[in-house]
């Protein structure tokens, strides 16, 4: 939140004034004070740990927990007392006039649940045996009601703040659902009070954390297994002083016909790789006939033509999709039968190679080769449309276009100089002769797809 | 036999155990099965209701059970309905009667049952990681079973709540040597490493087993049955991740070693190289102890210890390192480390492929490559020597080469356990 209004500070003073006064009014009779200390220190705890969302001005914490096992526990203002530990919460980030505005907003939002849950006839206390199966309407209502009333007064403050609409779609619906989800296991705390007592907590937030260490793990992975794949395509490339970054782009183009036309999201992530893997067969052609620029003899050709199955023999054995081995396989085929290794036709070429191939074209055609130098977009797309049909599949020739029109494409970092790749037989990357560089940087532009350099007239970035 | 042979048996690793070992323990688990099914057979089955909620999640979980990464199996959701069910002591206001019999017979019945659709789409059981959950289990309910009667457990959660904690963690510390014991047989991996690793591998999902079993236990108390169930729910979560984390980690695996064929494909080494110098270099590492995430780097390193060849314009004749210049070396050495590093994950990796060509003892003040770079020199070394042959007399000659240069070029320790690899036929 940068500069506010006046509305908007008086909005924050009100909300701040009220909280204030719903916890010192109470009534706090007959609340146990153990209690309201342990929920306190979990909420708190919650706090701390919370993660930061996409928008990076909101995030989102478990909280909500401690709140609603108080509201069960010790009612409305008890439940508005338990909230205000939100103040203990060590977290880097926000500033204290945030601090305080979180605390408030939680306080109101516990205090309202607890008058919703006694509306609907909870009973304030810890449950027994008895109090299962009726407990549960009004507990449902009172998570409604914090959920709701929580993200009623963000959307006012983000509102009033004039914080771009981007900051609240962080607000969407499965962050509202994770929130109604984990509001249910204030429930389940407050139930197992009476057996467990303050350990209840404890326990019961240890199987989340582990799960969600977990996913963290998994994603985590992910990204490592990504960044190697990609790591080790560009090693490939450097063979080919012309088709750096091509495997990225490839498998950025593909995967942005998958989307186009609806694909899985399996199908879509194995579509990824074999972007980024098509062409690692091509390590078997020999370097001087990857960088020819005259017209290649026919044994040349031949021995280009078997990259895609040099390719399979390699990716082989990797436990993706077979669809992905059958795209890199078949990506050069036509749809008019005259393409390579096996000419096949139409249907009979698998999908991903279809869509594999499109991107394959549109992104020689974008950059500069040994043997033509790069061409516009709108010519490419010009041309993809000229050969759809005979080439191409013009289902996803159309997709393509359609998700270049929207989101635009970054083609390739124009090559400096189109005549210095004749006699750089080990191109930039080359190792320094002693090991000075050792802390590596990666020393050529293609880690990532990077800013277009100034003065590449082909670069579009239409909307 | 050489004399660090002999050490080595000294030191009490005991070799051929491997079969003796686990039937041992499979054996161990039948008995404990049928005696239990033998004594609920006589004194009929106690609670049918809450037997059948608990040996039904018993089942479902192992039905869910998942493979671990490092070839390891793992059932939480079974896990913790069992001990839960050994662990119980009231559903709602019926005190929990079960004895110890009929805890393990459950949790035997529920294994199998659920083990049967893996059965029957042809996924054979292994018997002794079922084997070990199961005298986990028992352990458990031995102790706690004659307890749970008593006025202390009943009582209050302060006086029940450490006594079955306890518990917990002791079940947890009898699977984990359990598997420890089966995989230094498995693979000839040191006892302690291997109980190391398991332990630093199997805590996080022990502490949420473990977790929801107690969860389990007491609800059961509050809510009945049904409770049981929902407390089941992060585990389940837990182990959608943990199966997608493996998978990911075995096609990382597959996607490696398949590139690193990049370098065989264009001509660079011969054929099967990164392969097999991987394969002795992680046989090497586990015979000089190291630890299972040490391990995995050294293999990710000796994938890729060649792909800085990919800079050489002219492939060198038969791709054999060792005949090319010290400069030479380090400079493709220093190539293929950056390379990985552009992955910006496995630093560690690209460091030991970058110090892989230096002398295991350098000149001067530099200091000593790390151990993995150590070994892939000599794994590497080895297989120019040797190649693709199988001939032992090959092997034996290039290990004895190797031991020639280890007043400088490669690290004594390491040719020797390479060398009672070669001795042991394991090459």
């Amino acid at each position: 939140m940068g500069k506010l209004s006046r509305v908007a500070w008086l909005y924050i003073a009100a909300v701040v004034t009220a909280a204030t006064v719903v916890v010192a009014c109470g009534p706090y009779g007959g609340v146990d004070w153990a209690q309201v200390i342990t929920l306190g220190l979990l909420l708190a705890a919650s706090e701390s740990t919370a993660t930061l969302l996409r928008s990076r001005s909101l995030a989102w914490s478990s909280s909500s927990v401690a709140s609603l096992a108080a509201v069960v526990l010790a009612g409305p203002a008890g439940a508005a007392l338990v909230a205000c530990c939100t103040l203990l919460g060590i977290r880097r980030g926000p500033s204290p006039m945030q601090r305080l505005f979180n605390t408030a907003m939680y306080a109101l939002s516990a205090y309202l649940a607890g008058e919703v849950y006694l509306l609907f006839g909870g009973h304030v206390g810890t449950p027994g045996p008895s109090s299962f199966p009726g407990i549960i309407g009004p507990y449902a209502a009172a998570t409604v009601t914090h959920v709701a009333v929580n993200f009623a007064l963000l959307q006012v403050v983000f509102w009033l703040a004039g914080e771009p609409s981007s900051a609240a779609t962080g607000l969407n619906l499965k962050l509202l659902l994770t929130d109604l989800g984990y509001g249910a296991l204030g429930v389940l705390i407050a139930a197992l009070w009476k057996v467990l007592g303050p350990f209840t907590p404890v326990l019961v937030l240890i199987p989340l954390f582990v799960a969600r260490w977990a996913v963290a793990q998994f994603a985590a992975q992910q990204r490592a297994y990504e960044a190697t794949v990609s790591a080790l395509c560009q090693a490939v490339e450097t063979k080919d002083f012309y088709t750096r970054g091509h495997s990225e782009r490839v498998s950025k183009g593909s995967v942005m016909i998958a989307k186009e036309i609806g694909m899985r999201t399996e199908r879509v992530e194995a579509i990824r790789l074999a972007g980024m893997l098509h062409d690692v067969g091509k390590l078997g052609v020999p370097t001087a006939v990857l960088q020819k620029s005259g017209k290649l003899t026919d044994d040349e050709y031949a021995a280009v033509q078997l990259h895609p199955m040099r390719g399979l023999d390699i990716v082989r054995d990797i436990g993706f999709l077979d669809e992905a081995l059958a795209g890199i396989m078949h990506h050069h085929e036509r749809i008019d039968g005259r393409g390579y290794p096996m000419g096949l036709a139409g249907d009979e070429i698998p999908e991903f190679a279809r869509v594999l191939s499109v991107a394959d074209a549109f992104d020689a055609m974008t950059s500069t080769r040994s043997y033509s130098h790069a061409r516009p977009v709108a010519d490419a797309i010009a041309e993809l449309r000229k050969w759809a049909g005979k080439q191409f599949d013009p289902a996803f020739v159309d997709a393509f276009v359609a998700a270049i029109d929207r989101d635009g494409w970054k083609g390739p970092e124009p090559v400096p100089d189109a005549t210095a790749g004749a006699d750089v037989a080990v191109p930039p990357p080359a190792p320094p002769p002693n090991g000075t560089a050792s802390n590596g940087t990666p020393s050529n532009g293609t880690a990532s797809s990077g800013t277009p350099s100034n003065g590449a007239p082909l670069i579009t970035e239409s909307l | 036999m050489t004399v660090t042979g002999q050490r080595y048996e000294a030191r009490g690793y005991p070799r051929h155990r491997l079969d003796s070992g686990q039937s041992l323990l499979v054996i161990a688990a039948g008995l404990l099965l049928v005696a239990s099914v033998a004594g609920i057979a006589v004194g009929g089955l106690i609670d049918v209701s809450t037997a059948v909620a608990f040996g039904g999640l018993i089942a479902f979980g192992e039905l869910l059970r998942l493979n671990l990464p490092g070839d390891r199996e793992a059932a939480p959701i079974a896990g913790a309905g069992a001990l839960a069910y050994a662990l119980l002591v009231r559903v709602q206001d019926h005190p929990a009667h079960q004895g110890m019999q009929q805890v393990v017979a459950v949790t035997a019945i529920g294994m199998l049952i659920g083990a049967l659709p893996h059965l029957a789409v042809g996924r054979p059981a292994r018997l002794h990681a079922m084997a070990g959950r199961l005298v986990a289990v028992a352990v458990a309910a031995v102790i706690f079973r004659p307890l749970a009667g008593h006025a202390v457990i009943g009582g209050h959660w302060w006086t029940a709540l450490p006594v079955m904690a306890s518990l917990v963690i002791l079940a947890w510390l009898v699977e984990v040597v359990i598997a420890a014991l089966v995989r230094t047989d498995a693979l000839r991996a040191r006892y302690r490493v291997a109980l190391a690793d398991e332990l630093r591998v199997q805590l996080p999902l022990g502490v949420a087993i473990g977790a929801s079993a107690l969860l389990m236990a007491f609800a059961a108390e509050v809510m009945g049955l049904f409770a049981v169930a929902v407390f089941a729910a992060p585990l389940l979560v837990t182990q959608v991740a943990l199966r997608r984390f493996a998978g990911i980690r075995a096609t990382y695996l597959q996607t490696v070693r398949a590139l690193a064929r990049v370098t065989e494909i264009g001509g660079y080494v011969e054929a099967g190289h990164s392969a097999r110098v991987s394969k002795l270099a992680v046989a090497m590492g586990r015979e000089l102890g190291m630890p299972e995430a040490a391990l995995l780097e050294l293999e990710y390193a000796a994938l890729m210890h060649d792909i800085g060849q990919l800079s050489l314009r002219d492939p060198i004749p038969g791709g054999a390192t060792v005949l090319v210049t010290r400069e030479e070396q380090r400079r493709i050495a220093e190539y293929g480390a950056e390379v990985i590093q552009q992955a910006r994950v496995l630093d560690a990796v690209a460091d030991i492929v970058r110090r892989q060509s230096d002398p295991a003892r350098p000149a001067g003040r530099d200091p000593a490559p790390p151990l993995s770079s150590r070994i892939i020199r000599a794994a590497n070394a080895f297989d120019d020597l040797v190649g693709s042959s199988a001939e032992p007399s090959r092997a034996g000659a290039a290990v004895g080469r190797l031991r020639l240069d280890t007043a400088s070029e490669y690290d004594p320790d390491v040719v020797e356990a390479l060398s009672r690899l070669v001795e042991r036929g394991s090459v």
